[in-house]
């Protein structure tokens, strides 16, 4: 039996370099999809821009229904899918398919909550000056809700932390695996402790950083 | 520029309930003028003056400005209308996450003002509303008037023919109501710009308007001369608002015995500081005696109230009233309040 040291030595680095891929692919994913669904979910809602309400319900129903699926069916779901993609179906890329999946639809929520949140009379003041959308959304929308897509931002990191762990089921490693795979499948408490401990240190510095972030941005 | 509203109707429907907010409103505003809505909160105010911009498109009626019948525009021609149309509202509505400079900035993006002469520009308009030092501030840090001196920067940025103004004053205190009153009068009388100002302060509409239309229940049932409908307001509640103003208290407790005459007394204009008391007293066999009385001033013209109380024989009380009728601009009688309560008009 190894000790827990070794263990941590062997695995511990190529765990974390996976949960990094995984966090990183699907992070970079909600972004950019994320974003823009978040986005267009609030403008096809809001009165002052272009209310559409089929629209609307259409890509309201769509982001709900991935976000009904647990996490754990989704990652078997969309197995042919991630085939098709990237061509596998084990590692951290293939399990970052899933993971972008879920994180997308999340995020686009909590963006669409984000630009809610901004003040109407600012953005009326806006439309009254003649501006048009994209100066807007730019210097307005996007400047006023910057505090909210930060911690918006910040939850789905962390959240995505948690749902790596159970990208251990296709393959896809990572520290939640390792945690997993060594600490609860072999005994190995000491490996349980020590990813564990490393998980809180992570979730606790990305809060960290979200936070102060979000307090740069906010000039009230 | 002129704007002119006709038979203007705004519906909303919430909740499967229609709310008539505006009915049948029709207003000319001449270039130049200083136009003011009053009227009770809820009577339809916001929603009247945010249909000039179309910031409220109504339900049906005209929209003219300048000549042009603005109704039906959309996109980009809208846009260029409401270039030409500056606003400033009752909570600033500035951008928080910009700085003062970016604020008024933004007005000049939307007009795509040459980018070289944006710098010079807005430091022109911040000298013009006295935050030359307030560039590089975000709008937490300025105080209630400031942020809407900051606001009336970014709505003069491209010179426009209109100033909106919803409730600009209403979140301010005294002293910055004051200043932006100053200011508003400044920006008039430099360039000629057609202000439309909404409020329920009478002090305001006082200071301000040269003419108002007074609204109630989403209907406009007076417009007149600022003077003329503080010094004859016809309608009910005109006459309610205006008394807010011109208020005179019936002292407390006051009884009047058989040989008196309570009496309220309003002159306008020069008449107001003939010495129009000793007269009475001197050439009447009555007694006078002054209850309460102030001067306010409309547009810089006086209007005092008096109330005062004759007493002596019926007859000559009744000469006397006479007398004063001939001499005021309106007189009236006036019997004891029960409980020393307010007088109405």
């Amino acid at each position: 039996m190894d000790s827990t040291w070794d263990i941590l030595q062997l695995e511990l680095p190529s765990a974390i370099w996976e949960t990094l891929i995984m966090i990183g692919i699907s992070l970079a994913a909600s972004l950019v999809f994320g974003l823009l669904i978040g986005l267009i979910l609030y403008l096809s809602s809001s009165p002052l821009f272009f209310p559409r309400r089929t629209l609307n319900a259409v890509m309201g129903v769509l982001v709900n229904v991935i976000r009904s699926v647990p996490f754990v069916i989704l990652l078997v779901l969309l197995i042919p899918l991630t085939k098709l993609i990237v061509n596998t179906t084990i590692g951290p890329v293939a399990a970052s398919v899933p993971l972008a999946f879920a994180s997308v639809a999340f995020f686009a929520r909590l963006v669409e909550g984000a630009f809610s949140e901004v003040d109407k009379g600012v953005l009326e003041a806006a439309i009254a000056t003649g501006a048009g959308l994209g100066l807007i959304l730019r210097k307005v929308l996007f400047v006023e809700a910057m505090p909210g897509l930060i911690r918006a931002t910040t939850v789905t990191v962390i959240s995505l932390i948690g749902y790596s762990a159970m990208a251990g089921l296709v393959g896809g490693g990572g520290i939640g695996d390792l945690a997993i795979q060594y600490g609860y499948y072999r005994y190995e408490t000491g490996v349980m402790i020590a990813t564990v401990l490393l998980l809180i240190v992570i979730v606790q510095g990305a809060q960290f950083v979200g936070d102060w972030c979000a307090r740069v941005f906010t000039r009230k | 520029m002129v704007i002119v509203l006709d038979k203007v109707n705004v519906i909303f429907k919430q909740k499967g309930r229609k709310m008539h907010a505006v009915k049948e409103a029709s207003i000319t505003v001449g270039k130049g003028e200083i136009f003011g809505i009053v009227g009770p909160s809820g009577a339809g105010k916001s929603t009247l003056v945010r249909v000039i911009n179309l910031l409220q498109p109504p339900a049906s009626g005209q929209v003219m400005v300048g000549g042009q019948d603005i109704t039906r525009f959309k996109g980009a021609a809208l846009r260029n209308v409401r270039l030409k149309i500056g606003m400033i509202f009752q909570h600033f509505n500035l951008i928080s996450g910009a700085t003062v400079y970016n604020n008024i900035a933004f007005a000049l993006k939307a007009n795509n003002y040459p980018k070289e002469k944006i710098r010079a520009r807005v430091l022109e308009l911040l000298k013009q509303v006295n935050l030359s030092d307030k560039a590089q501030v975000y709008p937490a840090n300025l105080s209630g008037g400031q942020k809407q001196r900051v606001a009336i920067a970014r709505a003069l940025a491209n010179d426009p023919e209109i100033l909106l103004c919803d409730e600009a004053t209403s979140a301010l205190d005294l002293e910055n109501t004051e200043e932006i009153i100053r200011i508003l009068r400044r920006i008039n009388r430099d360039n000629p710009i057609t202000i439309v100002f909404i409020t329920h302060e009478m002090d305001v509409a006082r200071k301000l308007f040269d003419r108002i239309a007074v609204m109630a229940e989403g209907e406009i049932v007076e417009v007149g001369d600022t003077y003329q409908i503080f010094t004859e307001p016809q309608h009910p509640l005109t006459q309610s608002l205006v008394s807010r103003v011109l208020n005179i208290e019936v002292p407390e407790h006051l009884e009047l015995k058989g040989q008196e005459e309570m009496l309220k007394i309003t002159y306008t204009g020069e008449r107001a500081y003939e010495p129009l008391i000793s007269k009475v007293s001197k050439e009447f066999d009555v007694l006078v005696d002054i209850l309460h009385g102030k001067i306010e001033y409309i547009q810089g013209k006086p209007l005092g109230i008096l109330l005062i109380k004759l007493s002596g024989e019926a007859a000559e009380i009744a000469r006397a009233r006479d007398y004063i009728s001939g001499q005021v601009f309106k007189i009236e009688r006036i019997s004891a309040a029960k409980e020393g309560g307010e007088l109405n008009g």
